[in-house]
């Protein structure tokens, strides 16, 4: 194998980007990883497309507007393995807690009818992605190889993950890495 | 010579009249399961202890332990199956960890926790389900009910009341509460009813206590479900 870095691409669909201060919790890890590791498309980066040839993607949020839909497509083009990173990638979490209630009634809420709301309309400029009637799990759009539980996962997960990725190894996570809170 | 069976290799002693889980945990053998619990007659909903016997699948929560029976219960078939079908009871639901007060002491989570699984597999559901929150002390949360009706064989069997039951069929069951308004305020449950604490899920709630034990020092933060389960059930087989 040659010592061609590992190429990484990250994004934050419908989440807080909790998952990627957790990513950063890796603290002096970073310096580390960085030896090995080469970041694509990424917040971290402000790269704003990904290149062709990414080795993994991690995703964190759900999928819950028509842009993310678009973003999380060109991450599996792009990405020869795919990783939804946190509760919201996986079962669309906080985000998806609207679910139950309708699309338009939740707009009006937070735009027109709520406590404190001045000017209100209902945001409709056309660069402004439009929200899917609900919010989605990534797995329901595209393939997913591997899933890293946790709200968010502790830096030990992107630790251990990562490392194990790199090593040629498996992925697997010891039983107190995992958690679903 | 006392009978036996055999799980996984193992010889273990039963008693005429046991069933199989009950054999297995008397000898400290974990069967994966949410709707048995030792001290209520046996349900057999939920699937999850399935196990091999002589070859077909049974449910080891309701099938007697009888001579000659070679079983198989920790194998990759089955535990794959039990983590989808584990999978399919978060996808029915709205089971949102991080919300959930229940967090870390849920036994839905730790089965999940045990299966090594980390997604859902399945497309959400995502339905509408309601919480009942009118009782002083106690709440339902319909999002997360799997239907085991732990709360319903504990209100009849230990409580001496009736305070819940499953109506409907299918997909469209549904928990509901024996009272004139159907609400849970206007039933004659009890905070301290057994009822009001059996729960394995979030469904279920006792108010104002909640947060009383921090996430990350909850029981399965650090201990397996199999672990547990066989200390509190084993000495409740034992009685």
């Amino acid at each position: 194998m040659t010592n061609k870095k590992v190429k990484v691409a990250t994004v934050s669909l419908a989440g807080c980007f909790g998952c990627h201060m957790s990513f950063l919790d890796l603290d002096e890890r970073l310096v580390e990883l960085v030896e090995h590791v080469q970041f694509d498309r990424s917040p971290l980066t402000d790269i704003e497309h990904c290149s062709t040839d990414c080795d993994i993607g991690l995703i964190e949020g759900g999928v819950c507007n028509s842009e993310n839909v678009h973003v999380l497509r060109e991450f599996r083009k792009n990405c020869k393995t795919l990783v939804a990173v946190g509760a919201c990638a996986i079962n669309g979490g906080l985000p998806a807690m609207r679910n139950h209630i309708n699309l338009e009634d939740c707009l009006n809420e937070a735009y027109r009818d709520g406590i404190g709301v001045e000017n209100a309309q209902i945001p409709s400029d056309v660069e402004l992605p439009l929200l899917l009637d609900k919010v989605h799990p990534i797995h329901e759009v595209v393939k997913i190889d591997y899933f890293l539980p946790g709200c968010p996962p502790s830096a030990n997960v992107f630790w251990k993950f990562l490392t194990d990725l790199l090593a040629g190894r498996e992925p697997s996570l010891p039983y107190e890495l995992v958690h679903f809170d | 010579m006392s009978k036996t069976i055999v799980i996984d290799g193992k010889v273990i002693p039963f008693e005429d009249g046991q069933t199989i889980i009950q054999a297995a945990t008397a000898a400290g053998v974990y069967i994966p399961h949410l709707c048995h619990n030792p001290k209520f007659t046996p349900h057999g909903s939920c699937k999850l202890c399935t196990v091999k016997v002589n070859g077909r699948n049974c449910s080891a929560c309701t099938f007697p332990a009888a001579k000659g029976q070679t079983i198989t219960n920790i194998t990759k078939e089955l535990n794959d199956d039990r983590e989808k079908i584990t999978q399919m009871l978060f996808v029915e639901g709205n089971h949102f960890c991080p919300s959930c007060e229940k967090t870390g002491n849920c036994n839905l989570q730790a089965v999940a926790y045990h299966l090594g699984m980390t997604d859902n597999h399945f497309p959400h559901f995502f339905e509408n389900r309601e919480v009942d929150a009118s009782h002083p002390d106690v709440m339902i949360d319909h999002n997360r009910c799997i239907f085991c009706t732990l709360c319903v064989r504990a209100s009849q069997q230990e409580d001496g009341k009736n305070v819940f039951a499953i109506s409907g069929r299918g997909i469209e069951k549904r928990l509901v509460v024996n009272s004139p308004s159907g609400l849970l305020k206007d039933s004659d449950l009890d905070v301290n009813d057994c009822a009001a604490h059996i729960c394995p899920t979030g469904a279920i709630l006792i108010k104002r206590t909640g947060y009383k034990v921090p996430i990350g020092q909850r029981i399965f933060d650090h201990a397996h479900i199999d672990t547990v389960a066989l200390a509190a059930e084993g000495a409740s087989h034992d009685e």
